[in-house]
């Protein structure tokens, strides 16, 4: 949520989380045949689209298909043919461009870092545009090398050509959030570096997001980039056209088409286990004895109970393992020992993707969830993880007919 | 074979000739470049101009220099003129393709990233492409510079207030007088070099980031091994 006291512009240089609502409304962008040929941009076709402040919306579809160029309409770097953009209900045509531009951080794939400015120059461009004192420019770029994991004292006096590409995209994501805008456009921002550094780039993307909650239009024709990243995705076909959009889990359970269906893949199942976090399922409960207690009753509650297994944990309440019903002592004290099996130890964020994967893997496919300290929870079971993509698969269709209906 | 008793007694001769070549070669370059950069800026905007620009600058560039200046010599007289004009014609080619190419040379998404955050055209030009306009810019201009000195010399035809060190070389071909055709070439070679060299080092000076050494493990080709070090930082 945005705080509610407004925060000057002019007095942005803390991250005072600040954000505005971005509207298209029935844009339409048209090439000539002629300039379509040339290689312009991918047309848009009458986009309607409302993103809420502070959330991440991505655009995601195939090369040619319009995302990038409904970005560029945001700043104007392209003209609508048709409709207008609104930002917190203003419509950008109405806006100086210079002005509007200097309010609205941009981070290419590219990056588009200046060559030949230090990288704490580039940090400060914005800034130094808006005619910030140098001082100010200086520290706001210090502090925001910082915020992006740069140390400023081994990087502010590089230069672009320094720096490998992960940093040199990290300086991109400093720039861009320099004057504390409210809407930030990335296009493709992480899809020209590897794929370990890409990985790390969007963790800590989605890290800093959490404190600085912006607006954020992000362009990608990554379909796990956007379900990854989007609190909402806008999934776009040839032509500029948005064939769904929704929250990715609703996306992946309840495709609105044939196309968006192709388009998430036919893995779909599992990429909506990579969305849902062992947190987020209602754990069963297996029948659990501390080491020491008296056999006879743990024997007597395992009887009861459908599992023929009892989860022995120790003195803190940390699992120690699976005792086999049949091999539970009528008496005495219960024991290590008599720990057949073990099976995977789940974190509560977990995601179920790796939740499934790790009880395909184990002895025993139950999967033990446990909390920070490593005391037992729960259990969770390949049973219970198929059951809950049922259901909310049914619940997003509903929503979906609803929404559609 | 070389008569030092000449030398010593045209030593002022010599720095007065070398002064006026410079004096004429610096007038013709700064002249040529002004309108150079303004003819670059034209056919960057409007790109069909560029190629007349170039066929027309091109023509003048093969025009032999002894019949321009003589062509010149019924319109502006025996005036400085007549020596600096044809001296900047020949500047033009060279120094119009130099400058375009260096705007060309920018990267299509530094100059796309500087759009997006609100550059005007002016700034933009000024603080953006400009500077990285400038090795190739510095390049023209080296070459323009050697080939002006040399021409300068041959200014030296329209008569004994012009040429500069050319002045010697004609004098000492009239005269037979080979001390003093040396004495002219070989301090118009040297100038030529010494100004090639201060081009260099204000290059270097203008650019310093292409001088910036690469640090091993933080080249492009070779992210991750950066990147590992870059979160401990945080």
């Amino acid at each position: 949520m945005p705080d509610p006291t407004p925060t000057p512009a002019a007095n942005a240089s803390s991250s005072t989380p600040h954000a505005a609502t971005v509207e298209f409304d029935h844009v339409t962008k048209t090439y000539d045949p002629r300039a379509a040929k040339a290689g312009a941009p991918g047309a848009v076709n009458d986009l309607s689209l409302s993103i809420p402040a502070g959330r991440i919306c991505v655009l995601v579809g195939p090369s040619g298909c319009g995302k990038t160029t409904s970005l560029k309409m945001v700043n104007r770097l392209i003209e609508p043919t048709k409709g207008r953009i609104l930002l917190d209900g203003v419509d950008v045509a109405t806006r100086d461009v210079t002005e509007l531009r200097r309010g609205i951080g941009y981070v290419i794939q590219q990056t588009g870092l200046f060559p030949h400015q230090t990288i704490e120059d580039n940090v400060a461009t914005v800034p130094r545009l808006l005619g910030w004192p140098k001082a100010r420019q200086k520290e706001r770029a210090q502090e925001l090398l910082g915020v992006v994991g740069l140390d400023p004292s081994r990087y502010a006096r590089r230069y672009p050509a320094q720096l490998s590409g992960g940093e040199r995209q990290r300086v991109g994501v400093a720039r861009a959030l320099a004057a504390d805008p409210p809407v930030m456009l990335m296009d493709e921002p992480f899809g020209a570096v590897d794929p370990i550094v890409r990985e790390r780039l969007q963790n800590e993307f989605l890290r800093l997001q959490e404190q600085l909650a912006k607006t954020i239009l992000f362009v990608t024709h990554d379909i796990d980039e956007a379900i990854k990243l989007g609190d909402v995705v806008a999934v776009f076909r040839d032509g500029g056209i948005v064939e769904q959009f929704a929250p990715p889990a609703e996306i992946l359970a309840a495709p609105a088409s044939e196309f968006v269906a192709r388009f998430v893949g036919a893995d779909r199942g599992l990429k909506r286990l990579s969305l849902t976090r062992v947190n987020d399922v209602e754990l069963g409960h297996a029948p659990t004895a501390r080491a020491g207690d008296g056999a006879a009753d743990a024997r007597e509650r395992t009887r009861r109970n459908e599992l023929p297994y009892l989860l022995l944990l120790d003195a803190e309440d940390r699992p120690i393992g699976w005792v086999d019903e049949a091999r539970l002592p009528a008496e005495g004290q219960l024991g290590d020992r008599l720990v057949s099996a073990t099976s995977p130890l789940l974190d509560r964020r977990t995601t179920l993707k790796d939740a499934l994967s790790m009880l395909l893997d184990a002895d025993v496919q139950i999967g033990v969830v446990v909390d920070r300290r490593g005391a037992y929870r729960g259990i969770i079971t390949v049973e219970q993880i198929a059951g809950f993509t049922r259901e909310t698969a049914r619940e997003a269709q509903v929503r979906a007919d609803a929404a559609t209906g | 074979m070389i008569d030092w008793g000449w030398v010593v007694d045209h030593l002022d001769d010599l720095a007065g000739r070398t002064i006026q070549h410079l004096g004429f070669a610096v007038a013709a370059l700064a002249i040529g470049f002004a309108i150079a950069f303004a003819l670059s800026l034209w056919s960057l905007r409007q790109r069909r101009v560029y190629a007349p620009i170039i066929g027309f600058t091109g023509i003048l560039y093969t025009i032999p220099s002894l019949a321009l200046f003589a062509a010149m010599v019924p319109i502006t007289g025996l005036s400085v003129l007549t020596a600096i004009i044809p001296l900047v014609l020949y500047t033009l080619l060279i120094l119009v393709r130099n400058i375009v190419a260096g705007f060309d040379a920018v990267p299509a998404d530094v100059e796309e990233a500087a759009n997006g955050m609100g550059y005007t055209r002016r700034a933009r030009l000024r603080a953006v492409e400009l500077p990285l306009a400038l090795p190739l810019i510095v390049a023209g201009v080296r070459v323009a510079s050697v080939s002006t000195i040399g021409l300068v010399t041959i200014t030296g035809a329209l008569g004994d207030r012009f040429g500069g060190l050319g002045f010697f070389i004609f004098e000492g071909y009239r005269r037979s007088f080979p001390t003093e055709i040396l004495f002219g070439a070989i301090p118009a070679m040297v100038l030529a070099v010494a100004v090639d060299l201060a081009l260099v080092a204000v290059q270097g000076r203008l650019t310093p980031w292409t001088r910036a050494e690469v640090q091993p493990g933080m080249s492009s080709l070779d992210p991750v091994t950066a990147d590992d070090v870059a979160p401990k930082a945080a």
